[in-house]
């Protein structure tokens, strides 16, 4: 009984980052169904958005280091601390403007283009924002902190205590993860399912000639689609932000991304949440029940071998269209 | 407004002039010109690799010609994008159907109306206001096309799993749906049985008499060209050889030869 209580409470938090791993699967899957475009800089805007967050609010003055090195000035931040909401209202301005400047910069120019090149593209521009929000916000770990509430829920603590006689250590600020991504992804059903800018997404992920036949500009739609990636990038830079710091290694959560999106499939915004919920609870049982047969740490390989073996059985993925080459 | 269309009859809707399009080295069109009177149905026929679909694409700005010139409601079109194109109502169906799979009959056919929706983006965020009148006085345009086009029973169906002929059936919806002043069909009757084709066929009919809107078609199928339409061009090889009723057309030695493959 108690080691089914100890599955349980493992599954809950499994699921929590589960909902994380879905966030940034999402972002990928709406660009790659609106255009086509496999972008590998998902995680970099992850991070980029948290950087640029944290920055923001802790009043650090843009470049500084940069400015100090060539003007031979010694500025440390601006001296204050920007209101947390403004700070996530520019934040989300920034991504806005990013997504403008890749529509502008990168995708205008290599429309038509083969995949693979537009591929390479986002790598391009995954390292060209990894060094420049280094270089704008410096490199050092920071610590974001905009008021959600972290550590164990006592709340939680003491009603599982009562019912079960066994008190779950469940994480608060996985709970709003939770409840935010949950109502992001609600929110975004209804934005596709019933607004007329939510209907041509669907149509330009359907089909691009066609859509442009009825007057839908494919340029518009993907600073759209751009757009909403960046404030999916936000929140998940938020939660993963606070959870462990804002750092470099924000941008490898992204490579969990990619097992989930091989488990759900590529086109399927069901499959990325399913998907992400799957490995999420997946690795952490996994990691409870078998991980101490074998030496443990199975949480760092477990994602990628359930990608593996999908690849071999339903390349397609659990949601995903079928792979039909007109021969 | 009724007065001046039955003024304008006979008058001209689209009208090109010398058109030439290349791809690289090779000429798809050259020097092609004929124009689209209001209200009539008017066939581009030809054989295979003709150049038909490249002046239907020509129209409706998915290929923009090196030389030449295309007037559009007595105005000369400046180059535009293909989106825009839509906006100064051309409408048009595709030879292997571009449906949008994942959507129902009622959502495909709300795209078309997607050129006389402005409401802004926060509008729609809030669905309030603008947004939500515009969706239904939209919404009431599109049923009132479901219904002449008789397909009410499958207007909440995703048009992914309808058969053939009742897809091509909602792509025409689609672009009905925009209330076309030219509305392009690029092979409507291809892939269809002889059913489909004769329902097809009465659709055409139909939009031109009732609803009035000028239609240009490519098609393969002679005889049905012949009982459609009330002007026939014919292309080959990217040049224009005919141009006239069906009954002069089908007897033109030219188009005989460019049918019956008779070398030049």
């Amino acid at each position: 009984m108690q080691t089914l209580l100890f599955a349980l409470e493992v599954s809950i938090n499994g699921f929590m980052t589960g909902i994380l791993y879905a966030l940034v699967a999402l972002g990928f899957v709406l660009i790659f169904k609106a255009s086509g475009v496999f972008n590998y800089a998902q995680g970099v805007m992850v991070l980029f958005a948290a950087l640029t967050l944290v920055g923001l609010q802790q009043g650090i003055v843009p470049f500084e280091h940069l400015i100090n090195n060539l003007l031979g000035t010694s500025i440390h931040g601006f001296g204050w601390n920007m209101p947390t909401l403004l700070a996530l209202l520019l934040t989300l301005l920034s991504m806005l403007l990013l997504a403008w400047l890749v529509e502008r910069l990168i995708l205008k120019h290599l429309v038509n283009q083969n995949p693979v090149i537009l591929f390479m593209a986002t790598i391009g521009l995954a390292y060209f924002l990894e060094g420049f929000g280094d270089l704008m916000w410096g490199a050092d770990v920071k610590k974001l902190d905009i008021g959600i509430p972290v550590g164990i829920s006592d709340t939680v603590e003491q009603a599982t205590h009562e019912w079960f006689g066994y008190g779950f250590f469940i994480d608060r600020l996985d709970i709003t993860a939770s409840i935010v991504a949950a109502l992001l992804v609600i929110g975004l059903t209804i934005f596709s399912q019933f607004s007329k800018t939510g209907r041509a997404l669907r149509a330009v992920a359907d089909d691009h000639q066609a859509a442009l036949s009825v007057g839908i500009s494919l340029r518009r739609i993907w600073v759209i689609v751009w757009s909403i990636a960046g404030l999916v990038a936000l929140i998940a830079g938020i939660f993963w932000g606070t959870k462990s710091g804002v750092q470099f290694s924000l941008s490898l959560v992204a490579l969990k991304a990619l097992p989930v999106l091989m488990l759900g499939g590529l086109t399927s915004i069901p499959g990325a949440i399913v998907g992400g919920l799957l490995i999420g609870v997946g690795e952490k049982l996994f990691d409870f029940m078998i991980g101490s047969m074998i030496g443990g740490a199975t949480e760092n390989w477990f994602a990628y071998v359930v990608a593996l073996v999908f690849l071999l059985f339903r390349p397609q993925g659990l949601f995903g269209e079928k792979i039909i080459e007109r021969v | 407004m009724e007065q001046v269309e039955l003024a304008n009859k006979n008058d001209i809707v689209m009208d090109i002039v010398n058109v030439t399009l290349r791809f690289g080295g090779v000429k798809a069109l050259s020097d092609v010109s004929f124009n689209i009177r209001r209200g009539e149905i008017r066939a581009i026929i030809g054989p295979n690799g003709a150049g038909k679909s490249s002046m239907l694409n020509v129209i409706n700005g998915f290929y923009t010609p090196q030389e030449g010139e295309i007037w559009f409601e007595g105005k000369r079109r400046p180059r535009l994008k293909p989106h825009q194109i839509a906006y100064q109502r051309i409408a048009r169906t595709f030879q292997n159907i571009a449906l949008f799979e994942g959507m129902t009959v009622l959502d495909n056919m709300m795209t078309g109306r997607m050129i006389y929706m402005k409401s802004g983006l926060l509008s729609q965020l809030a669905w309030w206001g603008k947004a939500e009148r515009e969706e239904t006085e939209n919404r009431l345009v599109v049923e009132k096309i479901i219904d002449f086009l008789e397909i009410q029973a499958i207007r909440k169906t995703p048009v992914g799993v309808l058969p053939y002929g009742l897809q091509k059936r909602v792509e025409l919806g689609r672009a009905l749906a925009a209330e076309p002043l030219l509305l392009l069909l690029d092979e409507p009757m291809a892939g269809m049985n002889n059913e489909e084709k004769e329902d097809m066929c009465r659709f055409i009919l139909d939009v031109n008499e009732e609803l009035g809107t000028t239609i240009a078609l490519i098609e393969h199928d002679m005889g049905v060209v012949m009982d459609l339409a009330d002007r026939v061009v014919v292309i080959d090889h990217g040049e224009k050889i005919a141009d006239g009723q069906p009954d002069e057309v089908r007897n033109d030695q030219n188009v005989i030869d460019a049918y019956l493959g008779v070398s030049h």
